[in-house]
């Protein structure tokens, strides 16, 4: 087989498997603009009557409400921790960290249903009643580990001798960090919290067992398909993914800038 | 002559600040250490406690039995079915995973060029949509008078086969959740090989089949495990799949643990449950992290 012919299979594989990735997303979106209440394809009355029931509902945006606040809150904690993290992971050479570059995958590779059910737990043995500000905590314990990794990344490709003439020309440990070490990490730390925002923002095996009474977008959604099924579900989703999309056109944009910036 | 032997007691302002790094990184690591201490740790060893507590008790840390584990060896008991149907389901997973997404992994090195970084956004998006939201589309799809049932039928056809809530379509959902988490190791991995070690073997006359065994693949290697490691531990843990798209059909482990916490009330049991599928990942993760350079594959040094 020639190179250019196993080179077009490839890209017609690559392409079959983005559109099998995008078609149950696409099906969920049709699925809202259906007037009737059961869903039934070909679409026989198109309507926006659900969007408009979805944005209107006050339990809804009680709902979407707490998933941003989750999602914040998750966002600042871990980009603070897993910045001091990455450091720890890829610039610095201590003794304890081939164990430490080991074990902050273990959350990663945990399975979260597992990992959500002993935080409830964990919880409950320290009398600590769940609610969102828990979830906040049991979602960083995910994707702190993660956000480290994406931000170590960039950390690899930071060269130390910057910070140490910064040293030597006399600026003083924190003169350091926000004039040289920070503006270096920044398009790493950009994406770690785009990473952050937007895993807490989808995130179901976590929030189940630590929101207690309050409940998230993913949640929400999962009663309704399980008992009590109405075409807010796929509305709902629909909004919830074209609100990370969103998010990631933007935040993927002011990070091109940046690294533009930088490069310059 | 005594003062330039005793020179080098006095240290140089570099090994002084070389001695600093070294508790630096040790420092920057803390909070991590510290969240993973109480969020990550502290769960573990209190579903530990739970395992050893009397069934259906509360009274974790003040009793200590081994009835929860016998009553989980128990060959009356269908937990074990559930574990072989997890680790199954997870083995199939991975086999399937790797043979499909390694041509993606190979065209985001090789072939895609300046599409790489657009193609690879395409396939981390999902991950930012609830999978939740992902499976139920399928749902939607499959579902009689569904979308793919309907479009059948519109064009004169018989209508679309009846696959929901079969353990089939748990597998295809399994596929279809953890395809990046094979993806993007795999794709590090691939890019690893060096290009010219390849060109070097072509000019050599080495055939495109004898590349790829005796060059790409065991280069290639730590990324491949790190992918059938991450996506055999997390279909291990899946629920959803059998719940949302299998309709039951077969009940997996984490589904099993999630029971005895919350119908039947029984956590010591769930517990026990819990600690065993814990030792099974924690012990194959660390064996499995043991043989990897974690500096070479993420800092591609």
């Amino acid at each position: 087989m020639t190179g250019k012919r196993m080179s077009a299979l490839i890209w017609i594989w690559t392409l079959f498997v983005v559109v099998a990735i995008y078609l149950p997303i696409l099906c969920g979106a049709l699925a809202s603009f259906n007037k009737s209440r059961y869903f039934g394809f070909p679409i026989k009355v198109y309507s926006t009557e659900w969007w408009a029931k979805t944005v209107d509902s006050i339990e809804i945006g009680m709902i979407v409400k707490t998933s941003i606040s989750v999602a914040l809150l998750v966002t600042l904690f871990s980009v603070v921790i897993a910045t001091f993290g990455a450091l720890a992971f890829a610039r610095y050479d201590w003794k304890g960290r081939r164990l430490y570059q080991k074990l902050i995958l273990l959350p990663i590779f945990f399975p979260q249903p597992v990992l959500g059910l002993a935080m409830l737990l964990g919880f409950n043995a320290v009398g600590i009643q769940t609610s969102w500000m828990t979830a906040v905590f049991a979602h960083m314990v995910w994707i702190v580990p993660v956000v480290t990794l994406v931000i170590a990344i960039q950390v690899y490709g930071f060269d130390p001798s910057l910070e140490e003439a910064a040293f030597d020309l006399g600026c003083s440990r924190l003169q350091v960090f926000r004039e040289v070490t920070l503006p270096l990490l920044w398009p790493g730390i950009w994406s770690g919290m785009l990473f952050a925002f937007l895993l807490s923002w989808s995130n179901f095996p976590l929030s189940l067992y630590t929101t207690g009474a309050d409940s998230t977008i993913p949640e929400w959604l999962y009663a309704k398909m399980v008992a009590g099924y109405t075409p807010m579900v796929p509305a709902l989703g629909t909004m919830a993914t074209l609100g990370a999309a969103a998010l990631l056109l933007t935040g993927g944009l002011v990070g091109m800038l940046v690294r533009r910036r930088a490069a310059a | 002559m005594s003062d330039i032997a005793l020179a080098p007691v006095a240290e140089s302002p570099a090994q002084i600040r070389h001695a600093r790094r070294l508790s630096a990184g040790a420092r920057c690591a803390m909070p991590v250490a510290v969240l993973l201490g109480i969020g990550f740790l502290a769960p573990l060893v209190a579903i530990f406690g739970y395992a050893f507590a009397t069934p259906r008790s509360f009274d974790v840390f003040r009793s200590f039995t081994l009835e929860n584990f016998a009553t989980l060896f128990d060959p009356a008991n269908t937990v074990w079915v559930s574990f072989v149907w997890s680790c199954g389901l997870a083995l199939t997973t991975v086999a399937i995973l790797a043979v499909l997404a390694y041509p993606i992994a190979y065209g985001l090195n090789m072939v895609f060029g300046r599409w790489s970084a657009f193609i690879s956004v395409l396939f981390v998006f999902p991950l930012f949509v609830s999978e939740n939201v992902r499976l139920y589309g399928w749902v939607l799809f499959y579902i009689k008078n569904g979308v793919l049932d309907g479009t059948l039928k519109w064009l004169g056809l018989p209508g679309g086969p009846e696959v929901l809530f079969t353990p089939g379509i748990t597998l295809f959902g399994m596929v279809y959740t953890y395809l990046p988490f094979m993806l993007f190791p795999m794709t590090l991995g691939l890019a690893l090989v060096p290009r010219d070690l390849v060109d070097a073997a072509r000019d050599l006359g080495a055939g495109r089949l004898f590349i790829w065994r005796e060059i790409e693949l065991p280069l290639a290697m730590p990324g491949i495990l790190i992918g059938m490691l991450l996506t055999f531990v997390l279909a291990i843990g899946a629920t959803a799949e059998a719940k949302i798209l299998g309709g039951q059909s077969i009940i997996v482990i984490s589904h099993d643990i999630e029971i005895a916490f919350t119908y039947s009330q029984n956590w010591p049991l769930g517990s026990a449950m819990a600690v065993v599928v814990t030792f099974f990942i924690a012990g194959l993760t660390l064996f499995a992290l043991s043989k990897l350079d974690l500096d070479r594959m993420l800092g591609r040094r």
